[in-house]
């Protein structure tokens, strides 16, 4: 009985004594956007390998996760760097200036979204407005907004092959779908008079829907699986990032924009009109407390990392023009405070 | 009046003609027959399911390597000659396999070609070197053929995961690269060789430099918290509820509250934990002491009824027996009842153990699902778990990483399989029948 109360005494002084521990950090913890982990995490790994830091945590929390956990305020039980597929939006830079946080932004490069479907098919070539169109869930006809009525591509246009519409695409909780929404219907949205008239509210309810009725289908954050089931499924298309894309080119092609393909160069230079800026943001107030932290920051704006032949590349992070890399390099590393 | 019922009480008498006995046993015999089925059933989906983890995942198993001989620049590696193992290992010695690879091809011209020629080798193959340099520093200014590791789509090229035959633009590995490869295996300088890092290392962006043993360690943190936690607790509670508490209306709440917190949602305990370990004690994120602490608490409802169920095995004539010869309660329990009951609990808790190293979702929200290289070295270290790292690769974009994703699936099935496998055991070398 001794040996059991003596258990239950070291289990209950360990759980007391715990806090204590938690207060050292010199690791550096960064968390944010799911789309920019695999870029975060490249560098977290070559920044311990090479700078004799510890290597930084990196947590996928999802943009508008990350910069709750990073807002929250100042001290070690808190993130130093969050990313983010997004700028960061002004209430969050109240919050964050609220709690004590100045902020230095770094902008780090584009990701392209795109429209792929398996090789089986052929290719497809559409404009924002067309898959407007196809996924919508109201579109106009005759000067009123219906329920979608198109249910064949030839429906929409007779270029395109009489099949049924079927689009496979991330939830809205992913920033995926976001940038999809805002890139894609919202522009498309505009060029109907009929949308565009509408006041403020009634437009984003309008740009912002997409259909319910099975032509959209949500298949998950998970990229892969989306990938796995257009090869499955050679008559849907697939609505997800370019890195998928390039590591999938055997069995995958990407659907041509505007007449422009989802290509590298395309994207980098703004041609194709589906991409987004990525971001990291870093709290200035743990730079000097949490040891590491401006060289993370100078490991990341190297042109080993990112430049037009860095290995983020390599992960399908495309780059920043080279003079925007310049200057961006050069606040980043003076860790210029943001203001909005 | 005997005479009008007497036909009907004949139609009722039981009928055992050949006919009927006949139909008794068809329909046993189709009963027996639909088990089977069913059994034959699930042996098929698991036997699928199985069978296509390890299709996808052996080759997570090897890795290819390349064979290249390296000269050991001395004024590259060492080069004020101070014999300083820190000295040495910041060397470039992935330049030096550069260097040796340049001379290998010597028509390999142009930037963008060199650096196509230099991805072959795995950027992390310069530890390799590194590594031979460091343990017989005696080798530096010779020339030595080292086996270095090849970057992840040349190792997908070998095993045959790249179709040669498609064209140029479809495939990751281009028409220069497979002539080189070509050139690189009929020298023989080729070879799928044991993958060891995948069993030592960390996570890595890095398809060929990824390993699970970062998880490994971070799941046996994890559980060790786990089961440091919930033994006692789970053991004390069941023998107070079975043993000494009395029956009234508040044990019958506490039970119900048992039974229910076994079948709660286990993200609900990730909520938990971050409301309470994270926001109010201020425990570390990321760290195996509350990961531990988060599945104690899924796994306590577990261990507490199967503790319960052992206890309510031991016959009670044992109890009284012990009572009889003058043994006090706490005698009873702890030198008859409990000693009796052990095996079923260690069972139960083994079971709680292995459904805990399965969990991924409450480690969700205390910060576990992330991308940690360091191997944890404690309970307050970040670290993540078997399930997490699973999940995270799966969600790579690489392609490689398919294969790392199905090798972990396979380790994390194997330790599942062991733990279930003691439990049997367990049950079955110690369990008394009465």
């Amino acid at each position: 009985m001794s040996k059991r109360t003596l258990a239950v005494a070291a289990v209950a002084g360990f759980v007391m004594v715990a806090p204590a521990l938690a207060e050292a950090r010199d690791q550096i913890r960064i968390v944010g956007s799911s789309t920019v982990f695999p870029f975060s995490t490249a560098v977290a790994e070559n920044f311990g390998r090479t700078s004799g830091f510890k290597t930084p945590v990196v947590e996928s929390t999802g943009s508008g996760g990350g910069m709750k956990l990073f807002c929250a305020g100042v001290g070690t039980e808190h993130p130093d760097i969050t990313n983010a597929s997004r700028r960061i939006k002004q209430s969050e830079f109240e919050m964050c200036g609220e709690n004590g946080i100045t902020i230095t932004e770094v902008k780090i490069g584009f990701d392209g979204i795109v429209l792929a479907n398996s090789k089986a098919h052929s290719p497809f070539a559409l404009t924002k407005k067309q898959i407007f169109l196809a996924l919508a869930k109201e579109i106009p006809v005759d000067g009123k907004l219906v329920a979608n009525p198109n249910k064949l591509w030839s429906d929409i246009d007779l270029s395109l092959p009489a099949e049924r519409i079927e689009v496979l695409g991330p939830p809205p909780t992913s920033g995926t779908r976001d940038a999809f929404v805002e890139l894609v219907m919202e522009a498309a949205a505009e060029e109907f008079p009929e949308i565009k008239a509408l006041d403020k509210n009634a437009f984003k309810a309008a740009a912002h829907s997409v259909r319910e009725d099975g032509a959209f289908v949500e298949a998950g954050e998970n990229d892969n699986l989306i990938v796995q089931k257009l090869e499955a499924n050679p008559n849907a298309l697939g609505i997800f990032g370019f890195s998928f894309l390039d590591q999938n080119a055997d069995k995958l092609q990407g659907a041509t924009v505007g007449g422009v393909a989802p290509e590298f160069e395309n994207i980098a230079s703004g041609e194709y009109g589906i991409s987004r800026s990525l971001y990291f943001y870093v709290k200035q107030e743990h730079v000097g407390t949490i040891p590491g932290i401006k060289e993370f920051v100078a490991e990341f704006t190297s042109d080993k990392a990112w430049g037009d032949e860095g290995y983020l590349m390599e992960k399908g992070l495309i780059p920043l023009p080279t003079g925007d890399r310049k200057s961006m390099m050069e606040s980043a590393n003076g860790m210029a405070p943001l203001s909005m | 009046m005997t005479d009008s019922t007497a036909p009907t009480a004949a139609l009722r008498r039981a009928d055992l003609s050949e006919e009927r006995l006949g139909r008794r046993y068809a329909a046993e015999k189709r009963f027996r027959a639909y088990g089977l089925m069913a059994i034959f059933a699930a042996l098929a989906i698991l036997g699928l399911l199985i069978g296509t983890i390890v299709l996808n995942g052996y080759t997570a198993f090897v890795q290819t390597h390349i064979a290249v001989p390296v000269y050991l620049d001395p004024q590259v590696i060492d080069p004020q000659d101070t014999n300083d193992p820190q000295i040495m290992g910041r060397a470039d010695y992935q330049g030096l396999l550069r260097t040796s690879l340049r001379d290998r091809f010597p028509d390999v011209s142009g930037r963008r070609d060199r650096l196509k020629l230099y991805g072959i080798l795995s950027n992390g193959a310069g530890l390799d070197v590194r590594d031979a340099v460091l343990s017989d520093p005696s080798i530096i200014g010779t020339t030595q053929t080292l086996w270095v590791k090849s970057s992840d789509d040349i190792d997908s090229l070998v095993k045959g995961y790249i179709d040669r035959t498609l064209p140029e633009s479809d495939r990751r590995v281009k028409d220069n690269e497979i002539v080189w490869i070509e050139a690189l295996e009929a020298d023989g300088a080729i070879e799928t060789q044991f993958n060891t890092t995948f069993f030592t290392a960390g996570d890595s962006r890095e398809p060929e430099q990824a390993g699970i043993w970062g998880a490994v360690v971070g799941s046996f943190y994890t559980l060790l918290i786990t089961l440091v936690l919930t033994f006692p607790i789970g053991v004390l509670s069941a023998v107070y509820l079975e043993e000494f508490a009395p029956k009234n209306k508040w044990t019958d709440l506490i039970e119900v509250n048992i039974n229910n917190l076994a079948a709660v949602p286990s993200i609900i305990f990730g909520l938990l934990g971050l409301a309470v370990f994270l926001s109010i004690f201020g425990l570390p994120r990321s760290a195996p002491l509350v990961g531990g602490m988060v599945l104690a608490l899924m796994t306590l409802p577990t261990i507490i009824i199967a503790a319960r169920a052992a206890l309510k095995a031991v016959p009670p004539s044992i109890r009284e027996a012990a009572l009889g010869v003058g043994a006090s309660r706490l005698q009873v329990v702890t030198h008859h009842v409990l000693p009796l009951a052990l095996p079923g609990i260690m069972t139960g808790t083994i079971i709680g153990m292995a459904q805990a190293l399965g969990e991924t979702a409450p480690l969700l929200m205390i910060g576990m699902v992330a991308f940690i290289v360091d191997i944890p070295g404690g309970v307050t270290d970040p670290a993540t778990v078997l399930p997490v790292q699973i999940f995270l690769w799966a969600d790579a974009p690489e392609r490689a990483f398919v294969e790392k994703t199905n090798g972990a699936i396979m380790v994390l099935l194997g330790f599942l399989i062991l733990m279930n496998a003691l439990a049997v055991l367990l049950r079955k070398r110690f369990e008394r029948q009465w």
